[in-house]
């Protein structure tokens, strides 16, 4: 019998039954909820009477609508009316039912991706789901993690369980040794370029190789972050010493005695090397350059030293047109270069890129340098509170702050614009978030995709540039 | 949840790939704490020339008049024709009740991101993959032939065209007949709640960590 990839045993773990028409019930051990997509759910289960099936599985805390300027005065103060609304909702949903939540001025609360694992309630071998498609992230722990609807964070509510289909089995193996300058982001772009953005669909993407194993923790998130970007609702990495040794001493992962007992069944979570992939995908790490994508969907991506695609060189009338529609909105010119692309804003942040070795790697980059005369803004969002601290900590405040960028309070913020950070009409952005879709960061926004250390670098010549040549000089 | 069993109306064309979560309902609109109301806001970016804001009145907005979905022939449609991957990107539910609260009860397209496929069910609006050549068949029957009509009939699982052609389709079992009989899902899990305990202390043996961890 050929053995088992990772996502069969996680499959196999939590596999509460299977009902006779093919459909399976699984077992959910964790669920973060916030603001946007949890009250829509906390009303039906009070018009149907129903109570929550474990208190003790979830955690809240409110991250895409909250301010990210000073913010003492409280939810209260949150200017617009509607996302006041939406926050005072999860609070009082929360106290109402007794769920944990870390409010806005908590030191814990951040974006739920950054949240999760930084306090040990994303844990290897667990089934992790949000009302969010980023859910993928938590994947970089061997946890089976993928977003979900509102419908579906009710139904984990009310039951502890999802009603679901497995998925087909996907291994993205990258081997070899990344360039310097060459980050995790830049990684994954360029798998999405490769494989597109439906490249995933139905699939459980496990990110293998020895590329992958060389990454630290926080790089595999960034990995398994955008796996939905690939069309994949979950991303998978095995787990190795280096995931064990992230969840020792964290708030609600085990302790002491029974921490070792959890961390030598950890050691089992990975895939059997005779696992059978329904697809395999082999991308050699000396390929991956340094990557920003052009137009309004991830896989619209190229290497800095590119240009931005012709249509008229496209043979596919669907993808031509694609590309055509692009170029109009992104207001780029056919076989423009991406280092002639001039930037109005820079945004370092997001569940991709705003932990403390993204905000090191910018930090590195824009030591002892200015900001382009020419940016409007250069916004540093850090993913939480505890995130925030330690970057203080470490001096890199002063380091952004001195370069004339804006230090920020945990959240979302300009990754999809749901608070008052976003961009105005036509502007173009050099962002470390997830998606460049038409209006993501603000009506008639711009985005382009790029690295933490890549964004630092546009920052301070006010276009794109290679990483690489700038810290060389 | 609404029921569905058999739908026959007028279908619009949305030519595009890869219409994403954000261009179905942008993200403003996600701040609403209601389930209701979306539908005069679906495709707000395309739909409209300004910037729609929540909780305004878009009956005096500047209508993108070279959008389908505002041309009069289109007017009443519940039909949606699309192209691949449409629904990629956020799993915000506000995607399919948009949809549906605009009137929508069917899309038909090669391809879907699989939360919105999701998602779809959850709501009594059904997704349909065809494939490629079929799809193209029907973009061009549709923008034709004005007033083009097409029926769904689940129970046999086949789009029937105005000129009689049948283009069959698959559907999960479970996901058709809890459409065929409008099941609320948390209510048929919920029959299985002695199989969840049972689960629940098995694995307390196994992994008594993932209990009772999260408090305050
Ligand atoms: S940072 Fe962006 S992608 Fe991540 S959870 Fe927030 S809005 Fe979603």
């Amino acid at each position: 019998m050929a053995g088992k990839t990772l996502y069969d045993k996680l499959w196999e773990a939590h596999l509460v039954r299977q009902n006779e028409d093919g459909s399976s019930l699984i077992y959910i051990d964790r669920q973060i909820l916030h603001e946007v997509t949890s009250p829509q759910a906390f009303e039906g289960l009070r018009l149907a009477g129903r109570k929550p099936w474990r208190i003790d599985a979830n955690l809240a805390t409110p991250d895409h609508n909250v301010p990210t300027t000073a913010r003492s005065g409280g939810v209260d103060e949150i200017v617009d009316p509607v996302s006041r609304i939406q926050v005072k909702t999860l609070d009082s949903n929360c106290d109402d039912f007794g769920i944990v939540e870390f409010k806005m001025n908590d030191t814990r609360q951040g974006i739920v991706h950054v949240v999760g694992p930084e306090q040990g309630m994303t844990l290897p071998g667990s089934t992790v789901v949000c009302g969010d498609s980023h859910t993928s992230t938590h994947g970089a722990f061997g946890a089976l993690a993928h977003g979900i609807g509102t419908s579906e964070v009710e139904h984990v509510l009310a039951t502890q369980c999802l009603i679901a289909k497995k998925m087909k089995n996907m291994l993205v193996r990258v081997d070899g040794e990344l360039g310097a300058g060459v980050t995790a982001k830049d990684v994954v772009l360029h798998i999405i370029g490769v494989i597109g953005t439906a490249g995933g669909t139905g699939c459980a993407i496990e990110f293998g190789g020895s590329a992958i194993r060389s990454l630290s923790v926080e790089g595999r998130m960034t990995i398994c972050n955008m796996a939905i970007e690939a069309g994949a609702r979950v991303g998978l990495v095995a787990v190795d010493e280096k995931t064990i040794e992230y969840f020792r001493g964290r708030a609600f992962a085990p302790q002491g005695e029974l921490f070792e007992q959890a961390a030598a069944a950890w050691k089992s979570l990975v895939s059997d090397a005779d696992a059978k992939f329904d697809r395999v995908v082999e991308i050699r790490a000396e390929d991956i350059k340094p990557q920003v994508t052009w137009g309004t969907s991830p896989e619209m991506v190229v290497a800095v030293d590119g240009s931005v695609p012709n249509p008229e060189k496209e043979s596919d009338a669907v993808k031509a047109d694609g590309i055509r529609r692009a170029l109009k909105y992104m207001g780029l010119s056919a076989d423009q270069k991406i280092t002639d692309i001039q930037l109005d804003r820079v945004f370092i942040g997001s569940c991709t890129n705003s932990r403390i070795e993204d905000l090191r790697a910018a930090a590195e980059v824009v030591k002892g340098r200015k900001v382009a005369a020419t940016l409007k803004q250069a916004l540093v969002v850090p993913g939480s509170g505890l995130v925030k601290a330690q970057a203080e900590a470490e001096g890199l405040d002063k380091i952004f702050i001195e370069a004339g960028m804006e230090w920020r309070e945990p959240g979302c913020s300009m990754c999809l614009a749901m608070n008052p950070d976003k961009l105005g009409p036509g502007e173009h952005c050099a962002s470390t978030s997830n998606r460049n879709f038409e209006g993501r960061q603000g009506f008639g926004g711009r985005t382009h995709l790029v690295s933490p250390a890549m964004a630092a670098a546009a920052a301070v010549v006010g276009h794109f540039v290679d990483v690489r040549e700038l810290m060389a000089q | 949840m609404k029921k569905f069993t058999l739908h026959t109306g007028i279908a619009a064309p949305l030519d595009r790939a890869n219409v994403d979560t954000d261009m179905i309902i942008p993200k403003q609109f996600l701040k609403s704490i209601k389930r209701a109301g979306f539908g005069p806001n679906l495709f707000d970016e395309l739909r409209y020339l300004d910037e729609g804001q929540p909780d305004q009145d878009c009956s005096g907005r500047p209508l993108n008049t070279e959008f389908v979905l505002n041309q009069p022939r289109y007017a009443g449609a519940s039909v949606l024709l699309a192209r691949e991957n449409f629904g990629c990107g956020s799993s915000r539910e506000h995607a399919p009740w948009a949809l549906d609260d605009y009137g929508f009860r069917v899309i038909i397209a090669p391809s879907f991101a699989d939360i919105f496929y999701n998602n779809c069910f959850k709501n009594g609006l059904l997704p349909i993959v065809l494939n490629e050549a079929q799809v193209d068949q029907l973009f061009k029957e549709v923008e034709a032939n004005q007033g083009y009509q097409l029926t769904v009939d689940l129970e046999r699982q086949v789009v029937i065209s105005p000129s009689g052609d049948e283009f069959a389709f698959e559907v999960d079992a479970f996901r058709k007949h809890c459409l065929l009989n409008g099941l609320d899902d948390i209510g048929l899990t919920l029959q299985y709640a002695e199989d969840i305990k049972a689960y629940e202390t098995r694995r307390r043996q196994e992994a008594p960590w993932l209990f009772d961890a999260i408090h305050n």
